[in-house]
């Protein structure tokens, strides 16, 4: 990427004229038709934002910036504001970044550094497999399996040893921001554990070896030679598991509550961007709450965006304070 | 399983037997297609209609979509759909906006239950300030006074309450909402009725199944569903106290009963919450079919009013299966007179 070899083409020397001007044409063809395939991304995206612009026009025009602001979400008396949904999405998805990235990174190095190499392949195909349960199963075993178990088994520790925080306060429903946050960490698990493990793998050995070298014990080989190394990457694979968070529906919806919420306990309901259009879409008799309704959507893409730019400014700091010191 | 092997052998066959007679007509002759729109409610009605409706004219073909209240009167305001379906009559000012006066034709009536999840599920008794109370969040423990005093010699629980609601929109809690904004003013007033509220207390399941889901996993937890939802899963229901100081449980005579005691205006936009009969219901509503006064297709026209009027009359007698209460008699009556205005 960053050398300048490797960009420019070389031109091939002329053989015959003829098989020049072929694969010229291929070669043109072949440019077109990737080009043609990138161009549709940015197209769709445009087209999404037109039609959730169109969509929402009459709420824009109604609310404004009060849209942002408001957490009153009213639909007897026509009026919206998306703070509680922006809210809800942003915590729950917080929380399962919290469980997930943990977890998803020590399962990666132990399956590219640690693990029993009879072991690695079976472990991974056994974590992919999780990605391939509807979302939609995911929310069902939530309600009627994790959240039972965590309403009678882990919550009321968290109250009794954590109580004194605003966070695990107030009554103990089951369903609410924590079970959603935990069962949207389950969900994006696999994207993490698998980026993660592809990072980690294109750690150079020699790094690994060269710490072995100097006598480091196996923690500090994975701390000093491979995690700092891969820094950026595992960066990423949070940056995708959070963007996958962000857009869950189905399951969030089951085991959130649905609730327009905005405070302190995790142990309360409340709704996100994502499940209040699901929820409220079909029968939103209003245009204008119709209209709120598009506007959220319009909400959930610029909190992906956002949260996307965020990343990449993130992870920019990141590396340049590294090479700074590394310098 | 048996059973089960014959029954879709017969059903394939059926099938097969259907598709080849279909494919003769086409080349005999063109069937007329009917397109609708709107309420889920009403969907498995128009399932059981449309199937039976093909055996009494073989010339029409029903297309129902359950796509919900709000876009069913979407898509005939645009006119993209023949009749619309939906679970609350339309306001004035949805009318307003359609390009053509729209007829209601109540087509099925239903209930919804209140059930609930307390030790022993006993058989409950509330009235419509404890209801309101419970979904105010004023009133939030099972032992409370007002709870106790209606259910004498019922062991109430110190447990808290935990409201459970639809999440979604629905023509459900529309009827609930209804109920309760006509008995209790305070809820009138602050919270109202709607296919969806801004709810003041408890949590939100989205659908039917995700309303009996979260009560079936909460102990402690109220909620409400549709009434043929309730008995098909046998879930706990409560007797509610109606207009005539009477307590009764939902089923579909008790509906049909406060459909019959309900006051009807001729435009057919009549709310039956609270209705005054002795036996009936309290908290119950119709499901409308939409249709405009004036149609655009002469010949197709009267076709759907045909299949409209067969419906309310013939199709009464086969709601019971489905848990619908049938239409009464004298309503069955008018909405006939009413579909013989549609030109």
């Amino acid at each position: 990427m960053d050398t300048d070899v490797a960009t420019t083409p070389v031109k091939p020397a002329p053989v015959r004229a003829g098989a020049q001007s072929d694969s010229q044409l291929g070669d043109r063809v072949f440019h077109l038709l990737c080009l043609a395939g990138a161009l549709t991304v940015g197209v769709l995206l445009l087209l999404v934002l037109w039609q959730l612009l169109k969509g929402s026009h009459l709420s824009l025009q109604k609310f404004g910036l009060k849209f942002f602001t408001s957490s009153h979400w009213n639909p007897v008396t026509d009026e919206f504001g998306a703070l509680p949904f922006i809210f809800g999405t942003v915590i729950s998805s917080l929380i399962a970044l919290l469980i997930a990235v943990p977890l998803g990174v020590g399962t990666a190095i132990y399956l590219t550094d640690l693990a029993p190499v009879k072991l690695r392949q079976p472990m991974t195909s056994l974590i992919e497999m999780l990605a391939a349960v509807p979302s939609v199963v995911w929310g069902l075993w939530g309600l009627f399996v994790l959240m039972p178990l965590l309403r009678e088994n882990v919550y009321p520790i968290l109250q009794k040893w954590l109580g004194f925080l605003p966070l695990f306060q107030g009554p103990i429903y089951g369903i609410g921001l924590l079970t959603s946050g935990v069962i949207l960490a389950i969900m994006i698990l696999p994207i993490v554990t698998s980026v993660s493990r592809e990072v980690l793998r294109s750690v150079p050995n020699l790094q690994r070896e060269a710490a072995y070298a100097l006598g480091a014990t196996r923690w500090e080989v994975t701390r000093i030679a491979v995690l700092s190394y891969a820094r950026r990457g595992l960066f990423g694979a949070a940056v995708l598991g959070l963007g996958r968070a962000i857009g869950e529906t189905m399951a969030v919806t089951m085991v959130i509550g649905n609730t327009p919420f905005i405070g302190l306990s995790l142990f309360h309901p409340a709704s996100t961007l994502a499940s209040g259009i699901a929820n409220e879409f079909t029968e939103a008799t209003s245009d204008l709450y119709l209209s709120s309704l598009f506007e959220l959507g319009l909400v959930l893409l610029g909190v992906t965006i956002l949260v996307n730019i965020l990343a990449q400014v993130m992870v920019r700091a990141f590396t340049t304070a590294e090479t700074r010191r590394v310098a | 399983m048996k059973n089960l092997l014959t029954k879709s052998l017969v059903a394939a066959v059926g099938l097969s037997v259907a598709i080849g007679c279909s494919q003769k007509q086409e080349v005999v002759k063109a069937q007329t297609l009917i397109n609708g729109a709107g309420s889920s409610f009403d969907n498995p009605a128009f399932m059981m209609w449309k199937d039976a409706y093909s055996k009494h004219d073989k010339d029409v073909q029903i297309n129902y979509q359950s796509v919900g209240s709000g876009a069913g009167i979407k898509q005939l305001t645009s006119q993209t759909v023949d009749f619309g379906a939906s679970d609350a009559p339309m306001t004035d000012e949805a009318m307003k906006a359609a390009p053509g006066k729209i007829l209601h034709i109540p087509v099925v009536a239903g209930a919804v239950a209140v059930t609930y999840n307390i030790p022993g599920s006993p058989k409950l008794k509330l009235d419509e300030s404890t209801l309101a109370g419970i979904y105010l969040g004023e009133i939030t423990k099972w032992n409370d006074a007002k709870i106790a005093s209606l259910n004498e010699g019922v062991k109430l629980p110190d447990t808290s309450i935990i409201v459970v609601h639809r999440s979604d929109g629905s023509g459900t809690s529309f009827i609930f909402t209804d109920y309760l904004s006509t008995v209790n003013k305070e809820w009138a007033a602050k919270v109202g009725k709607n296919t969806s509220v801004n709810w003041p207390a408890g949590v939100g399941g989205k659908g039917n199944e995700g309303v009996a889901g979260q009560v079936k996993q909460l102990p402690g937890a109220i909620g409400y569903v549709e009434l043929a939802y309730a008995k098909q899963n046998k879930l706990p229901v409560a007797d509610l106290k109606n207009a005539a100081g009477k307590f009764i449980a939902p089923s579909p005579e008790s509906v049909s009963e406060a459909m019959a005691t309900a006051t009807i205006p001729d435009d057919f936009r009549f709310s039956m919450v609270n209705a005054p009969g002795e036996g009936s219901y309290p908290i119950a509503g119709a499901s409308w079919v939409l249709l405009y006064e004036k149609q655009s297709d002469a010949k197709k026209g009267k076709i759907l009013v045909n299949f409209l009027k067969w419906c309310v009359t013939e199709g009464q007698k086969m709601s019971p299966q489905l848990d619908y209460a049938p239409l009464p008699d004298s309503v069955q009556q008018r909405a006939v007179k009413l579909l013989d205005t549609v030109k």
